[in-house]
């Protein structure tokens, strides 16, 4: 087991630094960085000078150098709209995104895993019937326009929820299932079809004959098994989960990283924006450490067997 | 049940098997959608740019706006049908776009291995740890919305998707029979690659793709609806539902049916696509 932590800990360590390279090359993506982050009408004299000083007339891989020494300070530079550290900004709305996609995820597993685990149990009935064509549905609905529709219902109509901003956790209600409804769907349906197939396997057969009760099957045998799909899926939505808080932020103008980061395009803070998709990359990266984790203690042949890469 | 026969064919595109209605309705659907935008210019009861502040905001009333009319008077339904050109234009481009790149590096990355496997199976992680908004919310903000740079966001995020499925399979497939004695008769690697493996992982790359166009046009509304996407102006779904964000409270019309479209064909290309995956991949009925 230690053996696999550190591999799993070397590979996040390599993909970390491959999204700071990404970090890096998307301020030199429109060509020529001090286009973007000066005014329009600069004199050319002053552009150059804002080039020597910023460093942008040096070689890529020297400032790439530089850009990574100041990174691991903590140092995203300051944001030309607030004026102030971008990694502050981007940290203290940090918190609100955390709790919405905590919201979300809950949201998601609350409905999933029961639908899932009973659908499976109860294959073809009405209730399974029923899952699978709400999974077709939250597969297929885009966020935004559901967002929308929710927001017109039940914040507009039947004045049951605020309309946008953040007053407590009833703004969390519609942005977690805006941004929770393609994870849960997903979920569900690869529980479903992940308790079916064990639920085929010999060793139920054997665990059922030896007199235990469906329970026990279940909880003891089963889920586990059926368990790691699931998990390696949650670990996918996270990126979805986080794609879909930046929609369900937008939308109901609730104060997390996606509002603020769409919001810096509109400026051009591109410091803001940099921060953004590192520190974005960086939580996807740590849960998907976690689930590697999670996976190898569900099931020890991956520990065990998968140390080779 | 897979006969023998199924079996030492490998897998077949279409193997004998009747057709689940869920894919019958996925065809049925996404035919019409594509048969309605192709026939857009002939059917729209109005021209989709027409300003008209007399009739703005109205409600659906057969037979002038069957859908309603948008902020500008602009007819919706005129609107939905040759927005459906543009959103499956992109979605389509873009599956196939990185549809290619995908595939061919996973072609050559399960083949050859080695270094070149590691490098391009880190550099998927790499992107698979960036999500898609984000990656596209950083890269609109420096290039620019338009419609080029929406595709090349759209493929540049997704190619991971056929990657890692193709990689999978040649891998599996290096070690055939078939494999063995095209190299055995003195088989080039390319001919092998593409001549030998390449047919017989199509049936996944179908799947892939299938399914990642569905994705491609959540993918697209979403950063049109964000403004993101395509420049404002352009029919899009995604910017047809944003059109209708201020209206909200007062004409739900205006955002509900490009919403419906976005769903019902979205929905119609993910039947198709899980129907051709249970029975392309006999282990999953």
């Amino acid at each position: 087991m230690p053996g696999y932590v550190f591999q799993r800990l070397c590979h996040g360590l390599l993909v970390l630094w491959g999204v700071s390279v990404i970090v890096f090359l998307l301020m030199h993506l429109s060509g020529d960085p001090a286009t973007v982050l000066l005014p329009l009408d600069t004199p050319p004299e002053e552009v150059e000078a804002f080039r020597h000083k910023m460093g942008l007339d040096r070689p890529l891989p020297i400032q790439y150098l530089f850009f990574v020494s100041r990174v691991v300070r903590g140092d995203f530079g300051y944001s030309y709209h607030y004026r102030t550290d971008a990694l502050e900004i981007v940290l203290q709305r940090l918190p609100a995104t955390l709790r919405l996609a905590a919201a979300a995820l809950s949201f998601s597993l609350i409905l999933a895993l029961p639908a899932g685990v009973i659908a499976a149990l109860k294959r073809d009935s009405f209730f399974d019937v029923a899952v699978r064509v709400l999974v077709l549905i939250g597969q297929a609905v885009p966020g935004f326009w559901l967002a929308l529709m929710l927001m017109m219902l039940f914040s507009v109509r039947l004045r049951w929820l605020p309309v946008s901003g953040y007053t407590g956790w009833r703004s969390l209600i519609l942005p977690a299932v805006t941004a929770g409804s393609f994870s849960m769907a997903s979920i569900a349906r690869l529980l479903r079809s992940g308790l079916l197939e064990v639920l085929g396997k010999d060793y139920i057969l054997t665990a059922r004959a030896k007199g235990l009760s469906s329970t026990q099957v279940l909880t003891r045998h089963a889920l586990k098994n059926a368990a790691i799909p699931a998990v390696t899926m949650i670990a996918i939505q996270t990126g979805w989960l986080l794609g879909g808080s930046v929609i369900a932020e937008v939308i109901f103008a609730y104060p997390g990283l996606g509002y603020l980061a769409v919001n810096s395009i509109g400026y051009r803070d591109l410091p803001v924006i940099q921060c953004f998709v590192a520190v974005m990359a960086a939580m996807v990266v740590v849960v998907n450490l976690a689930v590697d984790l999670i996976y190898a203690w569900l099931d020890p042949r991956i520990r065990l067997y998968r140390n080779d890469h | 049940m897979i006969t023998s026969q199924e079996r030492a064919g490998g897998k077949a595109l279409f193997p004998g098997r009747a057709m689940n209605p869920g894919g019958m309705i996925g065809l049925f659907i996404v035919g019409c959608v594509v048969l309605l935008s192709l026939l857009a210019p002939w059917i729209s009861p109005h021209d989709p740019g027409l300003q008209d502040i007399n009739q703005r905001l109205r409600p659906p009333a057969w037979p002038d706006h069957p859908l309603g009319t948008d902020g500008l008077g602009r007819d919706i339904l005129s609107r939905i049908l040759h927005g459906a050109r543009i959103s499956l234009g992109i979605s389509l481009s873009a599956a196939v776009l990185s549809g290619v790149v995908g595939v061919s590096l996973g072609l050559f990355a399960g083949y050859f291995g080695g270094i070149l496997d590691g490098l391009l199976s880190r550099l998927a992680d790499i992107q698979q740890a960036v999500p898609f908004l984000v990656l596209a919310i950083g890269v609109t903000a420096v290039a620019g919305p338009g419609l080029l740079n929406l595709v090349l966001v759209l493929s540049v995020t997704t190619w991971v998707n056929y990657f890692r499925v193709v990689r999978a399979e040649v891998l599996a497939a290096r070690e055939e029979q078939y494999v063995w004695a095209a190299r055995a008769v003195g088989c080039s690697s390319a001919r092998i690659i593409f001549r030998h493996i390449l047919p017989n992982v199509v049936a996944s790359i179908i799947v892939v793709a299938t399914l990642l166009i569905a994705n491609m046009m959540i993918f697209e509304a979403s950063l049109s609806f964000l403004g993101l996407g395509v420049p404002p102006g352009t029919p899009t779904w995604g910017r047809l539902v944003s059109d209708g964000r201020e209206y909200v409270t007062s004409a739900w019309w205006i955002s509900f049916f490009p919403g419906m479209a976005i769903f019902i064909t979205v929905m119609g290309i993910n039947l198709i696509g899980d129907w051709l995956r249970e029975s392309l991949d006999p282990r999953s009925s």
